[in-house]
């Protein structure tokens, strides 16, 4: 199947078979490996992106769903001088440890502070459900978000 | 300026954050082929047939070959491997990477396919036609104790293995003897998924006519791993690499020695092709190892004050289908726990091992001493209850030295703590939990009869860190060392490289060493580069786990740093033509004692030492040295934790509504990581209190194997934790620190459920078990009100 999309403001065009997951487009015809595979049930969002600025997690969409999609991965956050400041205050607060969820947990906080520019710690809570974290128990990915947000208000 | 000890971000992040971070399933290899699995579906079969012809057939299909196959290709010498054999008769039946005969698992490999992508690999595996024939299955620990059906059926017994330690049986029978007040406490350790957000992954890439082969695994352990791979396939270890690159969380999952790794190695070699595999999240939850699975009889005989005479313990623990590598010893590893920070004088722990056809356990976060931990932690709180004090009194009664500091004190169960201060650390997690208010309003709360009722649980662990003394780990029949080692290198410019054998995933190590190293040598941390889990850079180590890197690894490399210091001292003192005693050195520069004009950088003397022009006659040029670091004693770290939840009377449900820690690890190295592995460490150990379960039926499968039913916590479940710290050096050690890796999760479980027991103490409940389900508490609130309901 013939699909075309923008990927972090490049445009791309590939014959894929049919069935072939947003994920894996991503990470293994375009190299974007940044979004991370963590579980088959899209229960733990490590491969979140944002498909026309909402974020979706991309285990779950065929790529043939999101033709002339404009779609944004970690990979295309950061500018060349600095990292975007959700990026920014995950390093300050030390919202990670091993990194594997990060992007995605990056891309599902962007998306909840476009939403909610100006959430309490408990609807950060509840706007990152779908986003797991095995090292952090999230104390630290929580501040991270209310920092960028208390920087935005 | 002493950097340790000033929380400092983390040199890992910038590439984490941005996805350039390069995990195994993220590296490829020009003409690959992709591994795909075939499982046995029971938990107990013969294998009849396994036809490949279809699959083999199949479009992109480069290779079938069923356990047979693979046998007479002679594709290893021995069976994956267990280098801890605790007892000289323990049973350890061979575990071939893929089975021939009997399949012992749900999950357990009995063909493979090679193929030319990922998705074709797992289109070739459903095409494998297997025929067994189903044999009784082991499905939980009670049905092996009970031994009515085998596990294995060329074994004539299900025991594995009977392991004591009990150093003086007459004293403890006379401790019983004389007691007051004795309390039991039964508790099930259920198993665990450890669930690492990375799937592991491998990529073996040969080199045919070169003759060695890299393997990219996300391991915790490549070191241990190419040791390995060597005795388990004859292939030379001079010929094999292991590199594990950004390790996407370990937790003890990623410490074994598993099928796919050898596979992936073997068939390799043999195709002359790279080989990968990326687990999916079911085969990570029953097929890698799970932890705890521990049935525990702990006993504790105390005088009328409550004061401890004796501690008897006995374990029935669930080691699987089959003895991965360190299963037989994770129960041994809390043995000398079960009796905490307390002055015990008499002891005795027993263990039995037992084989059953469920997934096979191993290493956990805390691997053995969250259980030790979680059984006298819970038992204080029956003795409590019996003796009719407080949770906080109860324990002050008890401490070592009467809470009071102490140094290298020898307790019960034989091991000598190194140092310990309980009595302050308890005091102020009390203050900083507001004890006193949260009493009052759980009073007030019982009194008004709210349906939402308060309960708050204490825990004062300790725990054992620091694996290992070599020859401590001899004594009990561990097959390795504990040392770690560390090169320390001045490079021409005077930037420095550090060459460690810890193999971090998530720990922050580039930071911490980095900051080891700057604050021995006078550079800065960015200056610093440190370099591991790749053994071609970094060939001796003995990797990360047992929350030993710091106390270990660390340690060496500050020992290495002084030796370098001491080398450039001779360089330095020869060029300011000084006595080497007459210089000081501070900030990264020599000064003649009295003569502050004369002086040298160390950086440059790294150059000195790289040209060679003028050195001391007969000093080898370079600035670099190394050290192995064999630890005299272990580290005893400790803490107070005190969880607050409220239980929901009307529904059962239990929600953690605060959590303060009080840990001390000794001197922190960069207290912002200390802090973050506290936090995610206690939410481990919630979660078993609460959530967390590998729930089997009657058949031996695994009914919850992925993230929609087994409840890893999101963000909602948990609160923001308060924590804070206090400081006892460890005397093992010239840094005196001791390790937080497994902190968080050894205190955690039993606080939140003496917190649960406490809310339901009304009710005359005194235990509830793991998970503690809103089920579990709501039928024990009804049987308390009469069954009513």
């Amino acid at each position: 199947m013939q699909i075309d999309m923008t990927v972090n403001g490049r445009a791309y065009s590939a014959d894929v078979e049919d069935r072939t997951l947003l994920v894996h487009y991503l990470r293994d015809h375009l190299g974007l490996t940044g979004t991370n595979v963590g579980c088959d049930t899209s229960s733990c969002g490590a491969c979140t992106v944002h498909i026309d600025g909402q974020s979706v997690k991309s285990c779950t969409v065929l790529a043939a769903q999101v033709r002339g999609a404009d779609i944004t991965t970690i990979e295309g956050m950061a500018n060349d001088e600095e990292l975007h400041p959700m990026q920014e205050a995950f390093r300050q607060c030390h919202g990670l440890q091993c990194g594997y969820c990060t992007p995605g947990m990056v891309m599902a906080a962007t998306s909840l502070l476009s939403e909610n520019p100006d959430p309490s710690e408990q609807e950060v809570r509840e706007g990152l459900e779908g986003n797991l974290c095995r090292c952090t128990g999230y104390h630290n990915i929580v501040k991270s978000v209310l920092s960028v947000a208390g920087g935005q208000s | 300026m002493t950097i340790m000890g000033t929380p400092r971000l983390r040199k890992e992040d910038p590439k984490l954050l941005t996805g350039e971070g390069k995990f195994v399933d993220d590296i490829h290899a020009p003409g690959e082929l992709w591994m795909g699995m075939v499982r046995s579906p029971y938990a107990h079969a013969k294998i009849v047939s396994v036809d490949t012809a279809e699959a083999a057939a199949h479009s992109g299909v480069h290779a079938v070959y069923s356990g047979k196959d693979l046998e007479e290709m002679g594709l290893w010498i021995a069976p994956l491997p267990c280098v801890w054999p605790v007892t000289d008769d323990m049973l350890n039946p061979p575990h071939v990477p893929v089975v021939t005969e009997e399949a012992n698992f749900v999950g357990e490999i009995v063909a493979v396919v090679l193929a030319d992508s990922r998705y074709g690999a797992v289109d070739a595996a459903e095409l494998v036609e297997v025929s067994y024939e189903e044999l009784p299955a082991v499905a939980s620990l009670d049905a092996a104790v009970t031994g009515d059906a085998l596990a294995h059926s060329d074994l004539d017994t299900n025991k594995a293995y009977h392991w004591p330690l009990v150093p003086d049986p007459d004293a403890l029978d006379a401790a019983f003897a004389n007691a007051a007040h004795t309390v039991t406490g039964t508790f099930v350790q259920q198993r665990l998924i450890p669930a690492a957000m990375e799937p592991r992954g491998v990529l073996a890439v040969p080199s045919p006519h070169g003759g060695d082969i890299t393997l990219y695994s996300s391991s915790q352990v490549p070191h241990i791993l190419k040791v390995m791979v060597a005795a388990t396939t004859g292939i030379p270890e001079n010929k094999i690499r292991i590199v594990a690159p950004a390790v996407g969380g370990g937790f003890g999952a990623k410490l074994n020695i598993n099928p796919d790794e050898i596979l992936a190695v073997t068939l390799a070699n043999r195709l002359g092709l790279p080989v990968r595999w990326t687990e999916t999240r079911s085969e990570a939850a029953f097929s890698t190892h799970q932890g705890r699975g521990q049935n525990q009889t702990i006993e504790i005989a105390a005088d009328a004050k409550g004061k401890i005479l004796g501690v008897r313990v006995h374990l029935d623990a669930d080691m699987g289908a089959y003895m991965r590598l360190i299963t037989p010893g994770v129960p041994l590893l809390g043995s000398f726990l079960y009796t905490g920070v307390y002055d015990v004088p008499a002891f005795g722990f027993t263990c039995d091992g037992y084989f059953t056809n469920l997934t096979p356990t191993d290493a956990y976060r805390g691997a053995g001493r969250p259980e030790a931990s979680y059984a006298i932690e819970r038992a204080m709180d029956l003795l409590a209850n019996e003796v009719g004090v407080g949770p906080d009194e109860i324990r002050r009664r008890n401490y070592l030295n009467g809470g009071e500091a102490f140094q290298d004190l020898e307790v019960a169960s034989t091991l000598v703590f190194d140092s310990g201060h309980y009595g302050p650390n308890l005091d102020k997690a009390l203050e900083l939990s507001d004890y006193a208010s949260l009493r009052a309003e759980q009073q007030r709360r019982r009194e008004a009869g709210e349906s939402k009722q308060l309960g708050i649980g204490l825990c004062t662990y300790v725990e054992i860190c620091g694996l290992a003394p070599s020859r401590a780990l001899a004594g009990l029949n561990y097959g390795a060392g504990g040392w770690e080692h560390a090169l320390v290198r001045f490079l021409p410019t005077g930037k420095v490289e550090v060459v460690t054998g810890s193999t971090p995933h998530g720990q922050g190590h580039e930071t911490s060493w980095s900051m080891i190293v700057a604050d021995k040598l006078g550079v800065d941390p960015d200056d610093v580069e440190v370099l591991h889990s790749d053994t071609a850079i970094s060939p001796l180590g003995l990797d990360t786990y047992g929350s030993r890197s710091l106390s270990v690894g660390g340690v060496a490399i500050s020992m290495a740093c002084d030796k370098v210091v001491e080398k450039a001292r001779l360089i330095a003192a020869h060029q300011l033509e000084a006595n080497p005693d007459d210089l000081e050195f501070s900030g990264g520069v020599f000064r003649v004692k009295g003569t502050p004009t004369a002086e040298l950088p160390i950086q440059g003397i790294a150059y000195e030492a790289f040209t060679a022009h003028n050195l001391p006659d007969g000093m080898e040029p370079n600035l670099q040295e190394q050290m192995t670091f064999d630890p005299p004693n272990f580290a005893f770290p400790f803490g107070t934790h005190v969880a607050v939840v409220e239980v929901d009377e009307d529904t059962g449900g239990v929600t953690l509504v605060g959590y303060t820690a009080v840990d001390d690890c000794g001197p922190q190295v960069n207290p912002l990581i200390v802090e973050g592995q506290v936090h995610g460490g206690i939410v481990q150990g919630v979660a078993q209190a609460l959530w967390e379960e590998a729930v089997y039926d009657e058949a031996g499968n695994c009914k919850n194997p992925s993230f929609l039913d087994y409840l890893v916590p999101s963000s909602m479940e948990v609160p923001s934790m308060v924590l804070d710290s206090t400081e006892t050096p460890s005397t093992s050690n010239p840094l005196g620190v001791k390790g937080v890796g497994e902190a968080g999760t050894i205190g955690s479980a039993a606080a939140v459920i003496n917190a649960v027991c406490d809310a339901l103490s009304p009710y005359g409940v005194t235990d509830i078990e793991m998970p503690a389900t809103p089920q579990k508490i709501w039928r024990k609130i009804q049987d308390a009100k009469g069954g009513e309901a």
